[in-house]
């Protein structure tokens, strides 16, 4: 069935079809119709779930947790300062290996108020142990919502998955939306059964103190957990394709990036900018292609090193600022390629900060500077582009 | 005891007495009830966070287990009776 749905209405038809029992979340824009979508599913009878009206969205990650251990499929919707307030929680979600996924809708952290696009909100929850996965589309964010619970439940890696959508470019704009099958849906996601939950015929305790002794022990299992996501989101995304026909590229989208001298890296809806470019550019005789991070965490080393190979120079756009270092995507490249052979040279762009349009215009802006840099030596590192005032390149 | 990583369940997972942790040798102060004042409300059994008031059936009085009561004093805090008095250990 192919319907004309928002970001959002995406999010809530991918929810429905991964058929979790517990649903529990607090509105806040612009993530507020995730909630009310759902909300609308059950009272219809289209979904047979119990949705927790909770006080907050650190009350929200906390039913979330407890259904999770008591072995039952959950998920949740949020952003910008809601998804701050679920901070401690997450922390737990992921430490004790509850696979619950959620939306958050990637909005700027306030002050100035803004309830526009940025990625500060879920880049200052990357140390929490959450996956997470920057959509492009609203397809890719129905899609995508499938495959992490098939990601994240997998007996060998039991970590929660976090993926974001741009605020209204996503969350409130329509594009047409392929919604799939529940008995194909059924087939490529199984039900969850966790090896362990609360259950009073066998009973266990969980959350117990662990003494230095053996605290590194715990916390190096999570990494070999990442590790094989790595590995299991790739499959799960071919997977993906031989039942429903769409592929998102794993970790790294290449787009024409095959020969490309100069590579921009991009990340959620500037990447859909950036690809029109990058079009145009061919077009227009250039060697220029397009690197699309979808997944920030874990963080595709390997791709990154592979993509770098035989490039002149690589343009990083990041939308949002790691207050006295650089954007995060490039800050995390940068780390990657240190060390390589080969190194190309690197630039960092902040783009669209806070929703500022991001036009085509700004994107061949980007590339010229880069080719200009790659040319003549890197003049800064990192550039606020669009800045207005004494110095700003606007 | 170190266990090693490929022995450990995914998270900290208490199944086994001997695994958990005798927490009674934390108390600096230890709960005493008072049976002539206590009603058998066992609004103590209720507020203990670590289930260590014992109550074997509604006729009996609460008893506490010394071995995990950590001695926070929550039960002497909520008695209506002021029936549990909490003395420092020696």
């Amino acid at each position: 069935m192919r319907k004309v749905i928002t970001g959002n209405h995406a999010a809530a038809y991918g929810a429905k079809l991964s058929r979790p029992g517990v649903i529990a979340a607090y509105p806040i824009t612009p993530q507020t119709t995730v909630v009310e979508y759902i909300a609308d599913f059950i009272a219809d009878g289209e979904l047979d779930c119990k949705f927790i009206k909770v006080e907050s969205e650190h009350s929200a990650m906390s039913a979330c947790i407890s259904a999770q251990n008591t072995g039952v499929r959950s998920f949740t919707a949020s952003s910008a300062h809601g998804l701050a307030l679920m901070h401690e929680m997450l922390m737990w979600a992921a430490a004790a290996r509850l696979p619950i996924v959620m939306v958050n809708i990637n909005r700027a952290m306030g002050p100035p108020w803004s309830i526009w696009a940025d990625h500060q909100d879920s880049i200052a929850q990357r140390d929490t142990g959450w996956m997470q996965i920057y959509c492009e589309n609203n397809q890719e964010v129905l899609d995508t919502t499938i495959m992490s619970y098939r990601v994240s439940e997998s007996s060998d890696i039991l970590m929660p998955s976090m993926l974001t959508e741009d605020a209204f470019y996503l969350s409130h704009t329509v594009e047409p939306v392929d919604i799939p099958d529940q008995e194909l849906v059924d087939e490529f996601l199984p039900s969850y059964e966790p090896r362990y939950k609360l259950d009073v015929d066998e009973p266990y305790g969980f959350g117990s103190l662990v003494m230095p002794d053996n605290f590194l022990e715990f916390r190096y299992l999570m990494a070999k957990a990442y590790d094989t996501a790595k590995e299991r989101i790739v499959e799960v995304d071919r997977e993906f394709e031989k039942t429903f026909g769409r592929s998102y590229g794993g970790l790294v989208e290449h787009y024409r990036t095959e020969d490309a001298d100069y590579l921009l890296v991009a990340s959620g809806t500037n990447s859909s900018t950036t690809r029109e470019v990058v079009d145009q550019l061919r077009n227009e005789g250039e060697k220029v292609g397009m690197a699309r991070v979808r997944v920030f965490r874990p963080f595709p080393v390997d791709d990154v090193r592979a993509l770098a190979k035989g490039v002149k120079a690589i343009g990083v756009i990041d939308r949002t600022y790691t207050y006295g270092a650089f954007g995060p995507f490039y800050t995390e490249i940068l780390a990657a390629l240190y060390g390589q052979e080969e190194r190309p040279l690197l630039k960092n762009y902040l783009v669209g900060i806070g929703g500022r349009d991001v036009r085509p215009r700004d994107i061949r802006d980007v590339y010229k500077n880069l080719v200009k840099v790659s040319r003549e030596g890197l003049d800064e590192e990192m550039t606020w582009h669009g800045l207005v005032g004494p110095g700003g390149d606007a | 005891m170190t266990i090693p990583f490929d022995k450990l369940t995914p998270t900290p997972i208490t199944y086994d007495k001997e695994m958990k942790l005798k927490t009674g040798s934390w108390r600096t102060f230890k709960p005493v009830i008072d049976n002539e004042k206590c009603i058998k409300c066992f609004i103590c059994w209720k507020f203990c966070p670590d289930v260590s008031v014992i109550v074997e059936d509604e006729d009996s009085f609460p008893e506490i287990n010394y071995e995990y009561c950590k001695g926070c004093g929550i039960c002497a805090h909520e008695c209506p009776k002021d029936a549990i008095d909490m003395e420092k250990e020696v």
